[in-house]
């Protein structure tokens, strides 16, 4: 919420300072002070987390830049040199490369928060977008990333996903080719490819940090969401962010810090795959190729659709349907607690992530394509019918009248719910 | 309401750290054929290398793999660094000088021979790939620096491998030049079985069977994969002490701080 400045500069230079560029006043109002709601849980504090996640991304990739050899014959060497000869290599490279993978667990932890709670919604609809924007330039600066150790996976993994552009051949004849030979710089997957993967991989994380700042900035507005979806009506529903925020988040970051090391310090190549520690060869296909863990879901729905084509626009609308969220939802309240219909197909929805994951590992043939399908579809209906449909038979349950109801009771003055709703419901009835 | 989400998260940070840290160095896949678990010296989180297993697999190495498998990335001084074999400088020097490489030019412009030194990466039985092809049946024999990182299974693949040659079973048809393996993806390993009992002379009384050789050896490709293994769970371990307590005080100063809301403390003062 904007809310008036409270900021007193105290010396000079902070008087200086405020009349010229007023960072600290900003910093005092924006995230001193700040009024945050003061109910909101620990899936509040993956914001933090995906903040200290780019961060560390960016640090430590910029080390490893400095060692790295972006050309076909030197980038697998140049990796397995930093991990052998250059001081702490192996922690910087085991860091980053685990790193990528806590980055999407927060992402996909913070967006599930986002839909269960209903942040997506007025007016918070720029925030929500800002937000898949970021997932989607998270998406393209990983895949670019997995490409740079140019192991089997790696190359292998780019000659797949670059030769679906190639798609459009069947629009327009020849278009996907020339398109897909310019993206490769030549006629094969090769060097060039590799350098401007290399090129654009280092670009990429200063628009995400771009755009974060616009995501925080759009935050800021309309101020936070919160479990129960109401607004703040009194003072009383927030608290400051320093220090109850920062202490929260703090704690739920060191905790994060914590599985995020034990990882690294312990299974540093969990997450990868074994291929990636052979070096790239045109000549040899692996027996399967399989993208990294956090696009499964996404290649099982590319696959799920027999046409290329389609499947190519399945897999891009897979992503580009959450832009349209806060408009395909029609129910009037947030909060997904509040919502005994939808809850269910919430959940549904969240495991037919997990399982089209799961598929997305395994070949797409039996029983294996013949559920991707299934699922696939229930992951285009929860948007397109249930999102819209649901929201408009639902009757949702009693919202409490503030946000300090339910955490300190009912204080002296009970305002009455906003929107009346009996809470005696029969669900048999609603479905 | 802060006590049982505070526990939540803690839990949730536990759920994750727990089955990682029991986890093997390498999470196999499933196309495979089923590879038994060994027990390693080095499995996490506190494993270290057995330096004289590390130095009898070195001599299996020597002695057997490395007249066709090549070793890029290790150079001689590797194997007298911490958290290897651990070879003594007079060892390395040794065993560096034992081996011709070819250097050059010279300032006559030729390219000549001198013994190895400590700094050179291993000589590579093969000048390049067509020859090793050529040599061995039209297979190439894979570089073993990063093999144990490179096959699901790692260190309990490779032992399975070396220890999986028997005769194929009943109606099993293998291709001329290839070799039942029960390990090998598909059952068909162009590699003859390197091993067999006594082949590679022990001097330290361990004795010299195909299952102590495979098992050498394994370890020693581990430790040629992944040569900073000890360094990290050393770090590691301290990482984890040092997070464990920071995440206790935290959620502790969390408690403190969220307890001045209840006792009616003023709320958003601003």
């Amino acid at each position: 919420m904007a809310h008036p400045s409270t900021y007193q500069p105290k010396t000079g230079i902070e008087r200086w300072l405020d009349a010229r560029l007023p960072i600290p006043r900003v910093m005092h109002d924006q995230f001193m002070v700040f009024p945050t709601p003061r109910n909101l849980n620990y899936w509040w504090t993956f914001g933090g987390i995906l903040t200290f996640m780019l961060v560390a991304q960016i640090a430590t990739g910029i080390v490893l830049a400095m060692h790295y050899v972006p050309s076909e014959a030197d980038a697998f060497n140049s990796i397995e040199r930093i991990m052998r000869d250059v001081n702490w290599g192996w922690l910087l490279r085991y860091s980053h490369a685990v790193g990528a993978s806590m980055f999407f667990v927060a992402a996909y932890i913070h967006t599930f928060r986002g839909l269960y709670y209903g942040s997506y919604k007025a007016p918070r609809e720029v925030l929500w977008i800002l937000g898949v924007l970021i997932l989607l330039l998270m998406i393209a600066t990983a895949f670019m990333g997995y490409s740079l150790p140019w192991g089997q996976m790696s190359f292998w993994a780019v000659t797949v996903i670059t030769n679906l552009f190639s798609s459009l051949d069947s629009v327009i004849p020849g278009l996907g080719t020339r398109l897909v030979e310019w993206i490769w710089g030549g006629f094969a997957v090769g060097g060039p490819t590799l350098n401007r993967l290399y090129s654009l991989h280092y670009l990429f994380p200063f628009i995400i940090a771009g755009v974060v700042v616009l995501h925080i900035w759009a935050l800021h507005i309309p101020g936070n969401n919160n479990p129960t979806g109401i607004d703040v009506k009194t003072a009383k529903d927030t608290v400051p962010f320093h220090p109850y925020y920062t202490i929260k988040d703090g704690f739920a970051l060191v905790a994060f810090i914590l599985a995020f090391a034990a990882i690294v310090f312990y299974a540093p190549n969990w997450l990868g795959h074994p291929d990636n520690y052979i070096p790239a060869n045109p000549l040899q296909t692996p027996p399967h190729i399989v993208p990294e863990w956090y696009f499964l879901p996404f290649y099982a729905i590319l696959r799920a659709i027999p046409n290329k084509l389609f499947g190519v626009i399945a897999l891009l609308a897979s992503i580009g349907i959450l832009f349209f969220v806060p408009w395909l939802d029609t129910s009037k309240v947030r909060s997904t607690r509040y919502r005994p219909i939808y809850k269910w197909f919430f959940w549904a929805f969240v495991l037919t992530c997990l399982v089209l994951g799961y598929l997305g590992s395994q070949p797409p043939e039996g029983w294996y394509l013949i559920l991707g399908r299934i699922f696939t579809v229930y992951y285009f209906a929860f948007f397109l019918v249930v999102m819209p449909v649901v929201g408009l038979i639902e009757k949702p349950r009693g919202l409490p009248g503030s946000i300090t109801e339910p955490v300190l009771g009912p204080q002296e003055v009970k305002a009455p719910p906003a929107p009346k709703v009996p809470l005696k419901r029969k669900p048999a009835e609603l479905v | 309401m802060r006590s049982p989400s505070a526990t939540l998260a803690a839990t949730l940070a536990l759920l994750v750290a727990l089955p990682v840290a029991g986890m093997a160095e390498e999470a196999g896949n499933n196309h495979a054929p089923e590879i038994a678990r060994q027990s390693w010296s080095f499995s996490p989180p506190f494993g270290t290398y057995d330096n004289a297993q590390l130095q009898r697999g070195f001599q299996v190495y020597k002695e057997v793999c490395s007249s066709c498998h090549s070793m890029r990335l290790l150079s001689y001084r590797n194997l007298g660094e911490s958290g290897g074999p651990e070879f003594s400088p007079k060892a390395v020097d040794i065993l560096a000088s034992q081996v011709q490489v070819t250097d050059g030019p010279n300032e006559k412009g030729e390219m000549f021979q001198r013994p190895a030194r400590p700094s050179d990466p291993f000589r590579s039985p093969f000048a390049n790939d067509q020859l090793a092809r050529n040599a061995n049946n039209g297979a190439l024999p894979p570089d073993l620096s990063v093999i144990a990182k490179a096959r699901p299974g790692g260190a309990d693949y490779l032992y399975a491998l070396l220890t999986g040659y028997r005769p194929a079973p009943e109606g099993f048809q293998v291709a001329q030049g290839m070799h039942y393996n029960a390990a090998f993806p598909g059952h068909q390993i162009a590699m003859p079985p390197p091993l067999s009992d006594g082949v590679v002379s022990y001097t330290d009384g361990t004795k010299p069977t195909v299952d102590n050789y495979a098992r050498d050896v394994a370890a020693y490709l581990m430790w040629a994969a992944e040569p900073k293994l000890e360094e990290r769970h050393k770090v590691g371990a301290r990482v984890m002490i040092f997070l464990i307590v920071f995440v206790v005080i935290m959620y502790l100063a969390k408690r403190a701080v969220w307890a001045r809301l209840k006792h009616g403390g003023a709320t958003h003062a601003a």
